[in-house]
């Protein structure tokens, strides 16, 4: 008897739960999937706030945020890839994008572009791979120098260097080893190496060179890389750079910056809130990377991306586009960069902050006067041939190579990797 | 009129009585075993199967069957071979750093000169590394030993070291020295801990008859504390070697494997060749060769507690 209620009973939910799902359906909501790290890094409730826009711009489609933290979802967005439940829309790294692209685990963007009929004008930049677009940033948080300015006045310094020689003057008269105090700081441990990416191949891209050639390594005869390391090697040969530069981290960085140790750094804007916080009382600037004397070209500057881009298996690729295009649209775009303290990957886009506060308006300047530079994104296994090049770099320092046997040691392992 | 129990004839028969009886032991430890199934011979068993293949995890393509193919790569690569003898340094040199420490402070805290206050006190202070997860005593070494850290500066006034800070964790010469310093610090209150309850179960009579045979301190120790404690210092240091073989955290929090691979162990090594290199397969074989050896010392512990309770 009471068997028989039981099944009475879970008849009943069955055909409700059928019901609804007929129901559910009939309605023809699409729900998309938007697996990111962003949100958690954004003031509480600001991301949800901007998907609630896009829903109510977009009856019949909802967005689900899937939110981790960075390091979580890069693990989420590979397992999803290989298995094929990778969620419809993903936020992106550049440097996961071609090993994402080799699993044909994103869809084409410039596909589904053209279905929109979309105009990529207002794009500050398009992670290709093969003439297709894979990844877009949604906002960038760039890598400009920043500036002790009290360190560099009191060593009679009255302005950001604009070449090396004026950078390696400027960390010479700043250096002091008896108070502590060095003119540079570079970040080399090979946990994260993204100090090569940042702050070593960051001189060459300053200067317009590249380390590549047609997307193969191009490291030995390289004019411009063989110059860039010879600069940083003199500089370390000097003396002028904080010690402990093997296993120091990106956070090792910003922390001798930010308690006066050091003169000159380059980092993140994403850090201009940090220092300001650990250190009220610092007066510190912005500017552009130094180029070699003579070079009044436009200056690369490296960076970093919130990137986005959608998944080949998703069912629902056009609406995951729409979702796309929400995002890089001018107003949505000003507000994600405003809240994020980044600057947009819209051109048109005008983040609040550029207006409020004078130091984020330099480094804007900074910023429109230069183009992104970072050709490690799209780069397959990224963080290895940082490390690959780090390491080789490494002993050079040291002595322990020549510059020629340092490059051609990384040229090797890129070559093995990229080929 | 008396209580009576009716007892209804099995419906088995006595074969299928036999059999219940012989299955009811393995039903009761089927929970067990699917667990131990599901949660270690699964995962092993696949990562063996991974380190014979080609192309796994991070590619939807089907893999290919290379044999020992990763093996063989790992066993030609010189970064493979010096994480090997960099893990059994680390190992071998903690085994022992462990040891030393273990048991000269267990004996302190054991000595009849030291008041039960004092103990007590000591005690505390001595477990503390214990107490740490290792990325807190990762940050507080590195906070230590950077060069504007503590360390430094104590070597700097007192005058003991001069011409700059020394990069103990950034140094080829130093770091993985500095490593192994940190990983006995973090490791010899288990000793400790171990040695103590050991030196508390010797009988007393024993050292009295050696004094009265004219036994010095060193004779003691050497003829009665350690042959007493020898069960426990062959089991702590088997396994001690086990662990610390796995070693990851301590490594990578504190110098990631470098300078230049100079710390590099087995363990860095296949989480790089692994996120980071996504070679799923060759971290798959660098991880089948650790386990492998930890097997090996297995078996050693394996015997070494047989011998005990025999």
């Amino acid at each position: 008897m009471m068997a028989r209620r039981l099944l009475t009973v879970l008849l009943s939910v069955l055909v409700m739960a059928m019901g609804a799902t007929v129901f559910a359906q009939s309605s023809e909501t699409v729900t998309l999937e938007f697996a990111q790290w962003w949100a958690p890094e954004l003031p509480e409730g600001e991301f949800r706030a901007l998907m609630d826009d896009f829903e109510a711009q977009n009856p019949g489609i909802e967005v689900e945020l899937l939110s981790g933290p960075y390091s979580a979802t890069r693990s989420q967005i590979i397992a999803g890839a290989a298995t094929g439940t990778l969620a419809d829309v993903v936020g992106l790294d550049g440097a996961w994008v071609n090993d994402l692209v080799q699993q044909g685990a994103l869809a084409s963007l410039s596909q589904l572009m053209s279905a929109a009929d979309y105009d990529d004008a207002a794009l500050a930049a398009q992670i290709r791979l093969g003439g297709d677009t894979y990844m877009i940033p949604v906002v960038n948080f760039v890598y400009p120098l920043f500036l002790n300015l009290d360190l560099l006045e009191q060593a009679g310094i009255d302005a950001g260097p604009s070449t090396r020689s004026e950078f390696a003057d400027a960390a010479r008269a700043v250096t002091n080893p008896d108070a502590n105090v060095y003119g540079w700081v570079l970040p080399l441990s090979m946990q994260q190496p993204n100090g090569v990416q940042n702050d070593v191949m960051s001189w060459v891209w300053a200067n317009g060179g590249s380390m590549l050639d047609d997307g193969q390594a191009d490291l030995v005869g390289n004019e411009q890389v063989r110059s860039a390391m010879e600069f940083i090697k003199g500089l370390y040969d000097e003396g002028v750079i904080a010690p402990g530069v093997f296993s120091m981290r990106e956070q090792d960085k910003v922390e001798e910056f930010t308690n006066e140790r050091v003169g000159m750094m380059i980092s993140s804007l994403a850090h201009i809130n940090l220092i300001r916080d650990r250190n009220p009382d610092l007066r510190f600037g912005i500017s552009a990377l130094p180029a070699v004397e003579g070079n009044t070209g436009a200056r690369g500057l490296p960076y970093a991306s919130w990137g986005i881009g959608v998944s080949g298996d998703s069912e629902n690729q056009a609406e995951a586009w729409k979702l796309v295009e929400f995002l890089m649209s001018q107003e949505a775009n000003s507000r994600l960069s405003s809240i994020a303290n980044a600057f947009p990957g819209n051109v048109d886009a005008t983040p609040d902050f550029v207006t409020t506060d004078d130091l984020f308006a330099d480094a804007f300047e900074v910023f429109q006067d230069g183009y992104l530079a970072n050709e490690f994104v799209g780069l397959p296994v990224a963080e290895t041939l940082m490390r690959q090049f780090g390491e080789p770099l490494q002993r050079y320092l040291d002595g322990d190579l020549s510059l020629e046997a340092f490059l051609a040691d990384a040229q090797a392992a890129w070559e093995e990797e990229l080929e | 009129m008396s209580d009576s129990v009716v007892v209804s004839p099995s419906p088995l028969s006595p074969r299928g009585m036999r059999w219940r009886t012989r299955l009811t032991p393995y039903v009761f430890l089927l929970p067990a075993l699917l667990l131990f199934a599901a949660l270690s011979v699964v995962p092993i068993v696949t990562v063996i199967y991974y380190s014979t293949m080609d192309n796994v995890v991070i590619t939807r393509d089907a893999p290919s069957f290379i044999g020992l193919g990763n093996y063989v790569e790992l066993l030609t690569s010189s970064v493979f071979l010096q994480a090997t003898m960099n893990t059994v340094i680390l190992a071998s040199v903690s085994v022992v750093g462990h040891f030393i420490l273990g048991l000269g402070f267990a004996m302190l805290l054991d000595s009849p000169f030291v008041g039960p206050m004092a103990k007590a006190v000591f005690r505390v202070i001595y477990i503390l590394p214990w107490v740490f997860t290792a990325s807190i005593i990762a940050i507080l070494w590195r906070l230590l030993l950077s060069p504007n850290g503590v360390v430094n500066y104590a070597l700097s006034a007192t005058g003991i070291a001069s011409g700059g800070p020394i990069e103990w964790l950034g140094s080829t010469e130093l770091a993985l020295p500095s490593v192994v310093f940190i990983n006995i610090w973090a490791g010899y209150p288990f000793y400790m801990v171990s040695f103590l309850a050991g030196l508390q179960g010797i009988p007393a009579s024993l050292y009295e008859a050696a004094k009265i045979d004219g036994a010095n301190a060193l004779q003691l120790t050497w003829h009665i504390t350690l042959p007493q404690l020898r069960p426990i210092i062959i089991s702590l240091a088997i396994l001690d070697f086990i662990w610390t073989t796995h070693q990851f955290t301590l490594v990578w929090m504190t110098t990631a494997g470098g300078p230049i691979r100079a710390s590099e162990v087995l363990s860095t090594f296949t989480y790089k060749a692994a996120f980071s290199s996504n070679e799923f397969a060759l971290a798959s074989a660098a991880a089948v060769v650790i386990l492998v050896m930890s097997v090996i010392i297995g078996v050693f512990y394996v015997r070494s507690q047989q011998q005990a309770s025999a």
